[in-house]
């Protein structure tokens, strides 16, 4: 266990170490300034801007920013489901797989269009090498690109961008093009070498050893894969996700697509260092937020891979189900690793199926997407954890009696408003979800167990709804799998709840940003509250606990908790 | 408003060749041609040049004189890869497990004391195409007694199979089962064919040619 923990601090302490230098470059692309790729990538960037016919010198105020963002993704949701409802017409479809259900097709697109990836399909079974490509690479591009803009947008305003916060089309251009297409590029490569497919032939037919026939779903897997991890998407080809040897062939590429979830939401905070032009509360905020992560991975730690092996009776030895849903080359550490950084930033991609992790182990994810804010989805988690920002200085300016002052700007009514509103949203949609999913399934009659929703019995039933309302508003996408939720009741209503999360806490924020850096800008003086020191990292952590996990006590008792005090 | 519209489809239908197409075919172009074994899905074929299955996915093995591969909740169906999704509390979890260990020790016989976890569960994708070291040395002494072959031959090849941790640390060892089966063939030939795909082994060939 010792050694577990002391390679499991290496290889954060890895991730980490690279995220400073890619989040200074991502502030350099950010900037204009000039980086290493520029020959190649910048006339990419040029040819898709002039193909779109976008007028790049122009300059929009927080409203025109959010306004060509939500316009831009309505359009991508509407090709979307186009696709996937006409798939059986159209090309690259080898296995003949037929057109997606009207309302599986609506979750299925919003999952994507949200980032959140939560799918009620199994992708060798549900979807065409088309859709695929078109649908989902394109989806997980774009939404992991519109995240990061509408970070970068935000990080202009908090630096003092008094109207014009950036041109959206060039911000999504460059997150992109410039920032997510060369990771993806090297990453795929490196998964392809390590046996993930790339074929656009049919599944393959083999004669096994022994004779039996088995059909071998395969296809473009390896491209979709990188920009999968690199953009907190999680969307996997196949229904197993990372657990499908094709996902991810080895222990390197496990190693190497947890870097990919972890790395660039954790450069955005570095990013936001540079682009607002200070390092120290940049440093403050990853210390933070590393200060969330970490009781978070030693909780999951200890539940999955620290697990005694119990004694089943019948005389056959001491048993250990500690590898149910997980896989031999990844091993229980990494999965318990990689189940703690998903659910943490808004990935969902698993490397183990989450429905079998210990109650513990189950509820370290849950607890790291209520608090949605740790690095976070790419961009977004930032943007959560700058509404916690504006509540803590808040908090902070009332116990020593000052105004409240963010960088020189007065939060007043209004902000504490717009931040009430972004951080309420979550819990709300998460906890009247898992009650009105509680309400039908036991006025139905016999209980519920006619919907057939539930693979498992007593509390860990619960934890199964309130982990799929709680992936969905966490914009996350993994889930407790168990959970038959390719029904019309959880189509919609989850759908519902990402298409909610998503842009709420995107539009929200943006308009607090806004709203703070219309004000004039007060000098610091030795009064003002010091947002970069240790004593404001102490509280805001505080803050983000109190605020962030202490509404879902009730269910986490219910669910989670119940199921270990159970003997579970 | 309807510029804005327009500019919204145009974008959408650029970065869509681009981040869709263009990026899926230079991995296209790249798996055809620096990695066609990997890109085509690590498929291997018999000297007859038919295919016998994908070195990274688990197949059913039922006979006595092959290693087995780890239980599978989707019956090792290469086309709706997924696992059990049973909870670590539900008692079906806990009597599956048990009934496995049973079936276990009746197969392999006594001289062993645990059972290693990853024989027992059913693995994430059904698709798990390793074991444990233990796992496979646990089956020797049956593999060996079916083909009539002394237990330190296919003990050495067991040893040879076992691949290490990645860096000495990541992943755990373990042994790729059907390499080991295919490596089993060569060195002592394929099972004769009333015993391996008879009643004996309870499995029905589909194509007792191939």
């Amino acid at each position: 266990m010792l050694t577990v923990s002391l390679v499991l601090v290496f290889v954060i302490a890895v991730i980490v170490g690279t995220s400073i230098p890619l989040g200074r470059h991502i502030a350099r692309v950010f900037e204009g300034r000039s980086t290493l790729l520029d020959p190649v990538l910048v006339p990419l960037e040029r040819g898709v801007l002039r193909l779109a016919g976008v007028d790049a010198g122009r300059q929009h105020d927080w409203r025109a920013y959010a306004r060509a963002l939500l316009l831009s993704n309505l359009v991508m949701w509407l090709a979307g489901w186009a696709i996937v409802t006409l798939q059986h017409h159209l090309p690259l479809n080898p296995d003949g797989i037929g057109n997606m259900e009207p309302t599986l097709a609506f979750n299925t697109i919003s999952s994507f269009a949200t980032n959140t990836n939560l799918q009620h399909y199994a992708g060798e079974t549900a979807l065409s090498y088309f859709s695929q490509i078109f649908v989902v690479t394109f989806l997980q591009f774009v939404t992991a690109g519109t995240g990061i803009a509408a970070s970068v947008a935000l990080m202009r305003a908090v630096a003092g961008a008094r109207s014009a916060v950036g041109n959206f089309y060039v911000d999504l251009a460059r997150a992109t093009v410039r920032i997510l297409l060369p990771l993806a590029l090297a990453l795929a490569t490196v998964l392809l070498w390590q046996g993930s497919p790339a074929t656009l032939d049919g599944a393959a037919t083999v004669v096994t050893l022994e004779g039996h026939t088995q059909i071998i779903a395969r296809g473009p897997v390896a491209a979709m894969v990188a920009i999968k991890q690199l953009g907190t998407n999680g969307g996997g080809f196949f229904g197993a996700n990372s657990t499908h040897p094709f996902e991810n062939p080895t222990p390197l590429t496990t190693l190497l697509e947890i870097w990919a979830i972890l790395a660039i939401p954790m450069a955005m905070v570095w990013t936001f260092g540079v682009l607002v032009k200070r390092r120290r509360l940049a440093v403050m905020v990853f210390a933070v937020m590393l200060a969330l992560f970490v009781p978070l991975l030693a909780l999951g730690l200890a539940a999955e891979a620290g697990r005694s092996p119990e004694p089943a009776g019948m005389s056959v030895g001491p048993v250990d189900a500690a590898m149910e849903g997980k896989e031999v080359r990844v091993g229980t550490a990494l999965t318990a690793l990689w189940s703690v950084s998903t659910t943490a930033t808004s990935n969902g991609s698993v490397a183990g199926m989450h429905d079998s992790l210990t109650p513990l182990g189950g509820l370290a994810a849950m607890a790291g997407m209520w608090l949605n804010t740790i690095f976070g989805g790419v961009g977004v988690g930032f943007i959560n954890m700058f509404v916690f920002i504006v509540v803590a200085v808040f908090v902070a300016g009332m116990m020593i009696g000052r105004t409240p002052e963010l960088l020189g700007r007065k939060v007043e009514a209004r902000e504490m408003k717009l931040a009430s509103l972004a951080l309420l949203w979550h819990p709300l949609a998460i906890l009247v979800g898992t009650a009105a999913a509680c309400y039908v399934w036991s006025a139905t009659t016999g209980s519920g167990s006619a919907l057939g929703w539930l693979r498992n019995p007593g509390p860990h039933g619960f934890s199964e709804m309130l982990y799929e309302f709680t992936s969905a508003a966490a914009n996350n996408g993994s889930g407790f799998e168990g959970l038959g939720d390719n029904t019309p009741f959880w189509n919609i209503s989850t759908a519902l709840v990402m298409l909610g999360s998503r842009y709420v806490p995107i539009i929200v924020p943006l308009a607090l940003a806004g709203s703070l850096s219309a004000k004039p800008a007060a000098p610091e003086t030795a009064g003002t509250l010091a947002i970069d020191s240790a004593t404001f990292g102490v509280t805001l952590w505080a803050v983000v606990v109190i605020l962030g996990l202490l509404m879902f006590m009730p269910v986490a008792v219910l669910g989670p908790v119940a199921e270990h005090l159970a003997g579970g | 408003m309807r510029n804005e519209l327009l500019i919204g489809v145009r974008f959408t239908a650029a970065t869509m060749l681009v981040l869709g197409g263009l990026y899926h075919a230079v991995f296209w172009a790249l798996g055809a041609v620096a990695f066609p074994f990997e890109a085509e899905g690590s498929l291997v074929r018999r000297p007859d040049g038919t295919l016998v299955g994908s070195l990274l996915l688990a197949q059913p093995f039922h006979a006595d004189e092959y290693f087995h591969p780890r239980p599978s909740a989707v019956r090792h169906d290469a086309a709706a890869s997924g696992g059990s999704q049973l909870a670590w509390s539900n008692p079906q979890l806990r009597a599956e497990v048990t009934a496995r260990a049973i079936a276990l020790r009746a197969r392999e016989g006594p001289g062993w004391r645990a059972v290693p976890s990853d024989l027992v569960t059913a693995s994430g994708s059904g698709l798990d195409p390793h074991i444990s070291p233990e796992a496979a040395r646990l089956q020797v002494p049956r593999v060996s007694g079916a083909r009539g072959v002394e237990p330190s031959r296919v003990g050495r090849l067991v040893e040879a199979h076992i691949e290490p941790p990645f860096l000495g640390i990541f992943g755990g060892p373990r042994v790729n089962v059907l390499e080991l089966n295919l490596a089993l063939d060569q060195a002592f030939g394929p099972p004769r064919q009333d015993t391996a795909f008879g009643l004996r082994a309870g499995v029905r060939s589909s194509q007792p040619g191939a």
